[in-house]
């Protein structure tokens, strides 16, 4: 029998989250493997409209899951409504994009429902041992290859940037409501509000260079060196998390999936070691130098060019070769 | 207000990993393990809310001996007394695995908890989901990516405020008893004291093992886990980076060069 696949789609005011596109191909490629059908899932409120953005893609169904109770996302509306789902129709596979919302309710859905969950997968192979995902571990250092053990349900959620929207098969999908009883749905958070943490009041999107600095700096006392490269190459400066969280510079320097996304023509990363909330904020960058004391550091697998040593040595002799060949 | 901060011991950010001889892990013979980050934090929002409302922090974390010296640095920081499931039939565990025997061990107390504190997302295996399933196991609401905590007036609600995308917190009210995945960033861990150090050493560090949380070897570790690794290795990379080496200056002249002659960005 076919192989019922189910994607789970996020969506907001009708529109669907980018990496939910990225998880309709993952879950399209998984169909193609496991010879499965694959269906889309939007949970929501008021959805009738949202089915249509999806209306050339190649999808068995768009099932839609209609409850006021949905209207705002908080995890237990969403579980019950997907357990109850997950129950009713026993799909063999559930895939959901690995963003802030999912990884917040489906680890408890898994759990509910007796799920394997297999979270941030970047990619999978048909071998003698089953369906193998790969996931990163060790921040990104390293990779797994897991699997699902025991019956039922095994859920993934698909790592940003993984797949990509350009890949996307297209066709022809039905909309249905999902003829599911849902048990009553009460909302596990009392909704306040939305605050902007001011991410974007330095735009480093604008910026043609961009000299981004991470934990290998070791302090903001020793900023300076970074200061001074950014001024000889005329760039701004921006930095990966851990150099925000300690403090060492605003937030409105940090750059990833919690930041600025900025797409340079040259950016040049020093003491980054490369995750990937990092390399999802940067990879568009036309020219990525890394400079690093680790030679298996991520941050290498995506620059051009790349210096293995300490940035203390290093950013100073680079500032001082930009200075020389800029007077020349 | 009683706390409990859940703590994982991961290897040091900087370290040098080498992939284990049976291929499934990275060889922890030579590595130095410290507090992974975002359970730092937990603990210093787990101290701060202990200060503010008159009450205590209890630390707990699995894993093997070395996991002391990680609830050792709990104590130091402020925490009265430490949990340490030490079991070896706890290792191996996937995220599921190792909540149920968190969950286990926390239910146990005589007075309950008011509050379940744990890091967002571990730095090894990064499966960012221990705190949920501990949350389910409890039957008690949660939230991830927790960014600001603030227990409201009678301690029975607390207003949390939770990361998204594109720089904005999310903010809600959630009834306690409740479970919090706390994200790096939110606050500023405090350093030991001397003192703090001294103290720790008097403190009690308590072992629990399968028997005493009425689990069986099944439901745990290895065996109670839904995930399987079979292999670990370097990612390939698309494509290598050209890499300069050599004495600073030497290196800094020939990038300079390529920048300017091949990538044409200068």
């Amino acid at each position: 029998m076919a192989k019922k696949i189910w994607v789970v789609l996020q969506q907001r005011d009708g529109k669907l989250h980018r990496m939910s596109w990225e998880a309709i191909v993952a879950g399209q490629k998984l169909a193609e493997l496991e010879g499965g059908k694959l269906s889309a899932v939007i949970l929501g409120s008021g959805l009738e409209a949202s089915g249509e953005e999806l209306a050339s893609t190649a999808l068995a169904a768009v099932h839609l899951v209609d409850n006021e109770a949905l209207a705002t996302y908080a995890p237990g509306p969403f579980i019950g409504a997907l357990a109850a789902a997950i129950e009713a129709e026993k799909p063999d596979l559930v895939v959901f994009p690995h963003t802030y919302q999912s990884v917040d309710f489906v680890p408890r859905l898994a759990q509910t429902v007796g799920a394997a969950l297999v979270p941030e997968i970047t990619g999978f192979e048909l071998g003698d041992e089953g369906l193998v995902f790969r996931r990163p571990i060790m921040a990104g250092k390293l990779e797994a290859q897991v699997r699902a053990k025991g019956e039922g349900t095994v859920m993934v959620s698909v790592q940003s940037g993984a797949f990509s929207p350009d890949e996307l098969q297209s066709g022809s999908s039905t909309v249905e409501v999902l003829a599911v009883d849902l048990p009553e749905l009460s909302a596990d958070r009392e909704i306040l509000g939305v605050e902007d943490v001011g991410g974007e009041q330095v735009d480093l999107s604008q910026s043609e260079i961009v000299v981004a600095v991470g934990r290998g700096i070791g302090g903001a006392d020793n900023m300076g060196i970074i200061e001074e490269l950014a001024e000889a190459l005329g760039g701004e400066i921006g930095a990966s998390r851990p150099v925000i969280d300690s403090g060492w510079l605003p937030r409105d320097r940090q750059i990833g999936s919690s930041g600025q996304t900025v797409a340079p023509k040259l950016y040049l990363a020093a003491g980054i070691s490369g995750a990937i909330q990092h390399l999802v904020g940067m990879k568009g960058s036309k020219v990525i130098v890394a400079i690093n004391k680790d030679p298996s550091a991520p941050i290498f697998g995506i620059a051009q060019y790349g210096i293995v040593g300490d940035l203390h040595e290093i950013v100073p002799a680079l500032t001082a070769a930009i200075r020389e060949a800029k007077a020349e | 207000m009683k706390i409990a901060v859940c703590i994982k011991q991961v290897p040091e950010s900087e370290a040098r990993l080498r992939v284990a001889a049976d291929g499934k892990w990275v060889e922890e013979e030579d590595l130095t393990f410290v507090v992974n980050e975002s359970d730092e934090y937990a603990l210093e929002e787990g101290l701060t809310i202990a200060e503010k409302t008159g009450g205590e922090v209890v630390v707990f974390s699995l894993g093997p001996e070395r996991v002391r010296e990680a609830l050792r640095k709990g104590l130091a920081l402020g925490a009265s007394r430490a949990v340490h499931l030490s079991d070896p039939a706890f290792l191996g565990g996937d995220a599921l695995a190792t909540g149920h025997a968190l969950a286990a061990a926390l239910a146990q107390e005589e007075v309950p908890f008011d509050l379940v504190l744990t890091g967002s997302q571990s730095d090894d295996a990064g499966y960012g989901s221990t705190g949920s399933v501990i949350a389910g196991y409890l039957g008690w609401p949660h939230a991830w990516l927790v960014m600001g905590v603030e227990v409201e007036e009678g301690e029975k609600t607390a207003k949390v405020k939770r990361e998204m995308e594109s720089g904005m917190n999310e903010i809600f009210r959630l009834g306690l008893p409740a479970v919090l995945e706390i994200q790096a960033g939110i606050n500023q861990p405090r350093y030991a004291s001397l003192k703090g150090i001294m103290q720790a050493k008097k403190k009690e560090i308590r072992e629990t093992g399968l028997a005493d949380l009425g689990l069986a070897a099944a439901d745990v570790g290895a065996a109670g886990s839904r995930l399987e690794i079979l292999s670990v290795a370097f990612p390939e990379t698309g494509k290598a980076a050209e890499i300069f080496e050599g004495d600073p200056a030497a290196a800094a002249g020939q990038l300079v060069e390529k920048l300017q002659k091949e990538a044409r960005v200068l």
